[in-house]
């Protein structure tokens, strides 16, 4: 009877636990990992470190979808959609952006994402502007490795 | 003193219970409509007949897109690629690799225009194609843009029950 009484109290508490986590985790901000190096001075400055960089995405810019140029955003890739990627807005709607071979304006809704190594960056001057729509969160702060905490600006 | 401070004891814990008891109920909330499904409303001409312009009450289902890709003739809730914060209802018409020939303005004249969807994208339209601002005018939209298929229809009470997919 005891421990059937333990087992029922400690899945109620965890059940608890895991629908706060995510709702937190889905309004309010999440740590997540950077990988690979397309943002290479910013995050991940070593290559080849077994050390990715961990950041704070902050979800309440997505209440009203109000970005600025210079953010670096979260946001699921048009083309595989459960990836994740990260990169810098560095066009609004509205815009006109120099990409590879000619001159465009920025649709309504969209913007221009584009990566800080642009070397080694597969962003909107292979895909095009993506929907504000597809973003999913901000960067505010790389947390982890601990010499590495730092606010990103704009 | 006393019979007063154990009666300020009791109203703290009791209003600590009932926040945390409210804070509960919303998380379990966000997570059912943010995992499982969803009530929305709708109204608008650009899907007559599945929905009437006047007002619509459904329900959408998150669960489905998380394993597979939309299949043609689904009606989806997409997150509209020009406004992110409308969120219109279309007919899926063409999912990645379909060859979709449409003409551009059906109101004045007939030119028609032919795209391929590409990768990971989908062609959605409107059942009402005279008066309905889809794929036609914005493009393929990504599936990241999908919040859910519809599949029950709630109010009206005449149209009351599921909404399978009809061929197209």
């Amino acid at each position: 009877m005891g421990i059937e009484k333990l087992v029922w109290e400690v899945t109620k508490k965890a059940f608890a636990g895991s629908i706060i986590g995510l709702t937190i985790s889905d309004r309010c901000c999440s740590v997540v990992p950077v990988r690979g190096d397309s943002m290479s001075p910013l995050f991940n400055p070593q290559r080849n470190s077994y050390l990715d960089d961990y950041v704070l995405v902050d979800k309440f810019c997505l209440k009203d979808y109000k970005f600025a140029r210079g953010d670096v955003v979260v946001f699921s890739s048009p083309t595989h959609f459960k990836d994740r990627y990260i990169k810098r807005i560095v066009g609004m709607p509205g815009e006109w952006i120099s990409s590879s071979n000619d001159v465009i304006r920025v649709p309504q809704g969209h913007c221009w994402v584009e990566g800080d190594n642009k070397a080694s960056s597969l962003d909107s001057r292979t895909y095009g502007p993506i929907p504000l729509g597809l973003i999913r969160g901000r960067v505010t702060h790389v947390v982890w490795p601990p010499q590495r905490v730092s606010k990103i600006g704009r | 003193m006393g019979s007063s401070s154990s009666f300020w004891n009791r109203a703290s814990r009791e209003a600590m219970k009932s926040g945390v008891f409210v804070a509960k109920i919303y998380c379990f909330l966000h997570v059912t409509t943010n995992y499982f499904g969803f009530a929305g409303y709708s109204y608008g001409p650009s899907m007559i007949p599945t929905f009437r312009p006047s007002g619509n009450i459904y329900l959408a289902e998150r669960i489905s897109k998380r394993s597979q890709e939309p299949i043609r003739g689904d009606v989806v809730v997409l997150r509209s690629p020009e406004d992110p914060n409308k969120t219109p209802i279309k007919r899926v018409i063409g999912i990645e690799g379909d060859c979709i020939s449409f003409v551009t303005d059906p109101r004045n004249n007939d030119t028609s225009k032919t795209v391929v969807v590409p990768k990971g994208h989908v062609f959605v339209q409107g059942d009402y194609t005279h008066n309905s601002r889809d794929s036609r005018t914005f493009g393929t939209i990504p599936y990241g843009l999908i919040q859910g298929r519809v599949f029950w229809r709630v109010w009206p009470f005449e149209d009351f029950g599921p909404l399978g997919p009809t061929p197209t």
